[in-house]
């Protein structure tokens, strides 16, 4: 790292500061391969799915000619604890829309004249589509239906052998079914997470630690100076990692990537800055390395994996836990990278996600500023 | 011209304990002047406040003319500070330290590389000038620290206690980059807890309770007090405390 300009040029404060922090992450070479292979491995390592109970299943009813047989089994699904109807509609257009908003589950398509056929014994057809981002919460909500229209069935004394209900399955945005797809999207949030609010408590309350904060403290750097030029090296790291991770899903697993790059690279930049925000805040309210890493690992790791719908759906979790995920950043960012990875949807679909993450990093970083000026008082 | 270090009834507080209590002083420019006292008498605490790091409960302190709890940002720009921890980074080699804090500081690349050199020469460090700092003998960084703290040439410079856990020669080459700066008319206060060091400053204070208990040339204390040396004066000065403190233990 050699620095540019020349001869008599006034390097301004932050400049130096940033390359000083450079050489420090340069220096410590196992702690670099490490955060660089990082992603690496993780995405190798967690190719695999993990099972789940799903409770609220929101269902979009397509009924072109709605008669006595559709009105008991809509009735039926209603009445079942584990679903919510969203919509009925007449065409299936309406289908498409609410999925890429994320506001139905599945859709229960009844084709025409369903009753008659029923009551004649021909055989008639039902189709069930799911949306197969999510693979696994995706068939498991599938067969719930499927069980309740079986159920019906059986008690319209319909003969079990010669099925007249046919439930088709049509994934969308996924339909390999490859769970791998929907895990990169999270292993992209928990490798920023690690990277940006871990390493920079850690490099932060080493300063603390050692002193050398103090001297920096009395130093002209302003409070902001420090955070930002901490923080700046790790968010390149941060962009090191996300590319990885996604040149390794793509060449190892194939994961399919239908929306913006672009838009995913700057929404991973959003996503680090509140990592870093955080890592800074943990550092300044510890005074040791070791609480700093402790609390970082229990301040974002945990919420940020197993309250962001990254491990477990956040469907399947308690109603009284489920406003408690809205404080994880990784629960809103999983959202996003899911929605650009597997369904290709752009910021008009994303926005409100963006907000909160905006709003989450305005008020942590004011938080670390603060709490740095709160030392001097 | 004001006086480099300017305290006036300068007190901190924490809840009920008064860290600090209603201390005035000055120290003139060029001055080498000695904060002395025993450990959680209050000098950190007083300190800190001149340094910015910490707001004054009441009263008053300038430091190279400017107010520090409404102008501190001026006074972090015009002075130097060695904290009793080591203050320079160990990964980065001596040169990148230089840089670094010479960055900071807002001098240009050429005052860095010509002050840099000077500096490394000053104090015999050519062949390690590209080797990291961890490398040095604690001699050497803590004469490294107080050279950089120096490298923007600020107009006062505190050093709290920067000869801990030295050699005794290291000690006597450390005082004579003091007074070399002194020489230029840096203004320098330096807390110390060897009392053989303190003879070498201009003038002392010595801090009891968070009060200064005694003030003038180290003779004039020592006379003060019919004291063959400064250490008399400090066992005299500490010990009724101490005494305090054991009774009611």
């Amino acid at each position: 790292m050699r620095e540019s300009g020349g001869g008599g040029g006034r390097r301004s404060a932050l400049h130096a500061f940033v390359i000083k922090e450079l050489r420090h992450i340069v220096r410590d070479r196992q702690t670099l391969t490490i955060l660089l292979l990082l992603p690496l491995a993780m995405v190798v390592l967690f190719g695999f799915a993990l099972r789940n109970d799903i409770n609220d299943v929101r269902i979009a009813i397509v009924d072109a000619s709605p008669d006595a047989a559709t009105i008991a089994l809509r009735n039926r699904l209603s009445g079942n604890p584990r679903f919510s109807i969203v919509t009925v509609a007449r065409t299936t257009d309406v289908v498409e829309p609410l999925f890429r908003r994320g506001a139905a589950d599945i859709a229960v398509v009844f084709p025409v004249g369903f009753g008659e056929s029923l009551s004649c014994g021909t055989s008639t057809r039902l189709l069930l589509i799911g949306d197969a981002s999510d693979p696994n919460t995706a068939s498991m909500m599938a067969a719930y239906v499927n069980a309740v229209i079986a159920s019906y069935a059986a008690d319209r004394g319909v003969n079990r052998q010669s099925v007249q209900i046919v439930p088709q399955f049509r994934m969308r945005y996924n339909p390999t079914l490859e769970s791998v797809n929907l895990f990169v999207p999270g292993l992209i949030a928990l490798v920023l997470m690690l990277v940006t609010a871990l390493m920079t408590a850690i490099s932060l309350s080493r300063e603390k630690e050692r002193g050398t904060l103090e001297i920096l403290l009395v130093s002209p750097l302003r409070p902001w100076q420090i955070i930002v030029g901490k923080v700046m090296p790790y968010l390149l790291l941060a962009f090191a990692n996300v590319i990885t991770a996604l040149v390794a899903a793509w060449l190892v697993f194939h994961v399919p990537f239908r929306g913006s790059v672009v838009l995913l690279l700057g929404s991973s930049v959003l996503f680090a800055m509140v990592g870093l925000a955080l890592g800074v805040l943990i550092a300044a309210l510890t005074s040791s390395q070791r609480a700093a890493m402790l609390g970082a690992i229990v301040v974002t790791m945990l919420p940020n994996t197993l309250l962001s719908g990254l491990i477990f759906p956040i469907s399947s979790l308690p109603g009284w836990l489920r406003p408690v995920t809205y404080l994880a950043p990784a629960r809103w960012f999983i959202v996003i990278a899911r929605g650009i990875m597997l369904k290709g949807v752009g910021m008009s679909y994303l926005w409100k996600e963006h907000v909160v993450l905006v709003v989450m990093l305005l008020l942590l970083f004011t938080a670390a500023v603060k709490s740095f000026k709160a030392r001097l008082a | 011209m004001s006086a480099a270090i300017d305290v006036h009834e300068m007190t901190r507080r924490f809840g009920n304990f008064t860290a600090v209590d209603a201390i005035t002083f000055d120290v003139q420019r060029g001055e080498v002047f000695g904060f002395l006292g025993a450990n959680g008498a209050g000098k950190t605490t007083a300190i800190k406040m001149l340094i910015g790091l910490l707001a004054p409960t009441s009263g008053r302190a300038s430091v190279a003319g400017f107010d520090v709890a409404t102008n501190a940002e001026s006074v972090r720009r015009h002075i130097g500070y060695m904290s009793q921890r080591f203050s320079l980074y160990e990964d980065l080699t001596v040169r990148e330290n230089i840089t670094l804090y010479g960055g900071i500081y807002g001098l240009t690349d050429d005052e860095i590389r010509e002050r840099g050199k000077a500096l490394i020469g000053g104090l015999h460090l050519e062949r390690a000038a590209g080797a990291r700092v961890a490398s040095l003998p604690l001699g050497w960084k803590q004469k490294l620290a107080f050279s950089v703290a120096l490298l923007h040439r600020p107009a006062v410079v505190f050093l709290d206690e920067p000869t801990g856990g030295v050699d005794p020669i290291t000690r006597r080459q450390f005082w004579e980059i003091i007074y070399d700066a002194a020489e230029g008319g840096t203004t320098i206060l330096v807390t110390t807890h060897y009392l053989d060091e303190a003879e070498y400053c201009d003038r002392i204070s010595i801090m009891v309770d968070g009060r200064i208990a005694a003030m003038g040339t180290p003779s004039e204390v020592k006379g003060r007090f019919g004291a063959a040396s400064l250490d008399d004066v400090f066992t005299e000065l500490v010990r009724p405390q101490a005494v305090a403190v054991a009774q009611h233990a």
